[in-house]
């Protein structure tokens, strides 16, 4: 225990000297890139804009309330083009995913050296693009409208649903696949009858989890022009048509909430 | 297995994952069904899709030869800002969260502050990035300061609600034994909570720091600053090779970042 001799009395201190320097030199490079970085920030920024940020926020408020609620008739295909993204998404990157998961999981990969890497790969390229730039991308090739949404969100849910459900398969009680296997079962037969029972729960929240995420994402899609209820949201700002812009933000503030009950309760019914 | 007799001689079969059989067929029709709506509304365009799919051909063959060079000073500026924004908005977005994390804990904070701090988790957490940004951008003009007070407020909510959860499931006994030395309240917050929960601070810093540097890649798309307007150019241009090198410089960036999380987490835990 760090104790220092003051005047004979010994005090506790919490950290050792060494300690202590350490920390504070740790300190000092955090402030000290803080303090560049909003030096920088602060640079390319026109702060008459910002010291008059009050006026134009209350400006946009009273220009936005009350919200058209007469608009919303026209968002009933909008928010079923949304939800249509996020479901078939959600969908489709399941059905790659779970191979993924499989190759990339250490007790079920066929060749930890080889194709392990590969699946790996695939989890972090996917996941470390939004699906937004996915969606950018899908445009420009196939595109705009839903599908370039139902795709963008499918690969873009892939890393992050095979990430869940490899650390899933690699948690497995060896135990049952091993008694499977003394059936003298193949390995398919193993794999469905000692992995998948024991992933199932797990794979059945990852599902719900992602279909959250990706409802919560697909309303924004429509920014870069691949369909559902962003696209909306995009055209009545062009036109700076804020009381629209408001209904639509209520919209999908409430979708979002809606969809993050059901999840919750479909989640709390599997586990 | 009262039936053991019966069940002898006949083959096992594996038994259904919804017990109820009228729900077992009432899920499934109503999922196919589902299906069915669902495809029926979706207006593909096959002959653009087939169209573009040489297209898609050359994008997937520009990650194989990426075109740093040509634009790199774009794209240098363009990540630079990206960096700046996420450190900048990680270091806000966590010194808020703290205090606010504190008031949303059942076991620290009296029930007037809980509700407030809940209430301020809740709108951070139900508004998306983006819609934040676009907000934002409109009240404060184009630049990193929107994306930067965009990334602030989006680690509050993530950030403040998984660190509360912590130090609601703290051990009481340490706190307690603080408390009972005679520690003011700040002491104890010090001395009694703050050294159960740091290792979980840092680990959940170290993963919302990735997180926004993801979320930062995009908010140049709405005028938030950050290496998004480049690549939004460099789609619209059709200039595949740059954005395939930016995408392969954002795909490392996180890898990286990762990998440090995890020695870092591996290290505290």
């Amino acid at each position: 225990m760090p104790v220092q001799d003051l005047k004979g009395q010994k005090v506790w201190q919490r950290r050792t000297g060494r300690e202590s320097l350490f920390h504070w030199v740790l300190w000092l490079t955090g402030v000290a890139v803080f303090a560049y970085c909003w030096q920088q920030i602060s640079a390319s920024t026109t702060w008459f804009f910002v010291w008059d940020a009050p006026r134009i926020a209350s400006d946009i408020w009273t220009r936005a309330t009350p919200p058209r609620w007469e608009y919303i008739t026209q968002l009933g295909k909008p928010i079923w083009d949304t939800l249509n993204i996020a479901t078939l998404g959600t969908i489709i990157s399941l059905i790659l995913a779970v191979p993924v998961a499989f190759l990339a999981a250490r007790n079920t990969t066929p060749s930890a050296l080889f194709v392990r890497p590969i699946a790996l790969l695939i989890i972090v390229s996917t996941r470390s693009i939004n699906s937004l730039i996915w969606a950018l991308l899908l445009i420009a090739i196939i595109g705009p409208g839903v599908f370039a949404g139902v795709v963008a969100i499918a690969i873009r849910s892939i890393g992050f649903c095979a990430k869940l459900l490899y650390e899933a398969i690699e948690e497995i009680d060896e135990t049952q696949v091993e008694a499977i296997t003394a059936t003298g079962a193949s390995r398919w037969q193993v794999m469905a009858y000692g992995i998948v029972p024991q992933i199932l729960p797990a794979f059945a929240g990852i599902a719900v989890f992602r279909w959250d995420i990706n409802i919560r994402e697909s309303t924004v899609l429509g920014l870069v022009g691949a369909g559902g209820i962003g696209l909306q949201l995009s055209s009545s700002l062009n036109v700076l048509a804020w009381p629209q812009v408001a209904l639509i933000l209520l919209v999908i503030l409430a979708a979002v909430v809606i969809s993050e009950w059901v999840s919750a309760k479909v989640r709390g019914a599997i586990i | 297995m009262s039936d053991v007799n019966a069940r002898i001689g006949k083959p096992w079969r594996k038994p259904p994952l919804v017990q109820r059989r009228w729900l077992r067929v009432l899920l499934l029709v109503g999922f196919i069904a589902y299906l069915i709506a669902a495809f029926l509304t979706i207006e593909v365009n096959w002959s653009r899709v087939y169209a573009g799919l040489e297209r898609g051909q050359k994008f997937v063959l520009a990650f194989a030869n990426p075109d740093f060079t040509s634009r790199s000073s774009d794209i240098w500026e363009g990540m630079l800002e990206s960096i700046i924004m996420t450190v900048a908005a990680s270091v806000v977005g966590i010194g808020i969260s703290i205090p606010i994390a504190l008031g949303a804990a059942r076991n620290v904070a009296p029930l007037p502050v809980y509700l407030i701090c809940r209430a301020i988790i809740a709108i951070s957490r139900a508004l998306q990035e983006i819609i934040v940004a676009i907000l934002l951008v409109a009240i404060f003009g184009f630049g990193p300061l929107a994306g930067f007070l965009t990334l602030s407020f989006a680690t509050i909510g993530f950030l403040s609600k998984l660190l509360a959860e912590d130090i609601e499931s703290m051990d009481r006994v340490q706190a307690e034994a603080i408390k009972a030395s005679g520690a003011r309240w700040t002491q104890w917050i010090n001395y009694g909570v703050q050294p159960q929960v740091m290792p979980r601070l840092i680990g959940l810093s170290m993963y919302r720091l990735d997180i926004n540097f993801r979320e930062s890649a995009i908010l140049g798309l709405v005028g938030a600053g950050g290496i998004g307007a480049t690549l939004n150019t460099a789609f619209d241009r059709y200039e595949y090779d740059t954005a395939a090198a930016i995408l392969l410089i954002i795909i490392v960036i996180v890898m990286a970042l990762e990998y440090l999380s995890g020695v870092i987490r591996a290290r505290v835990q």
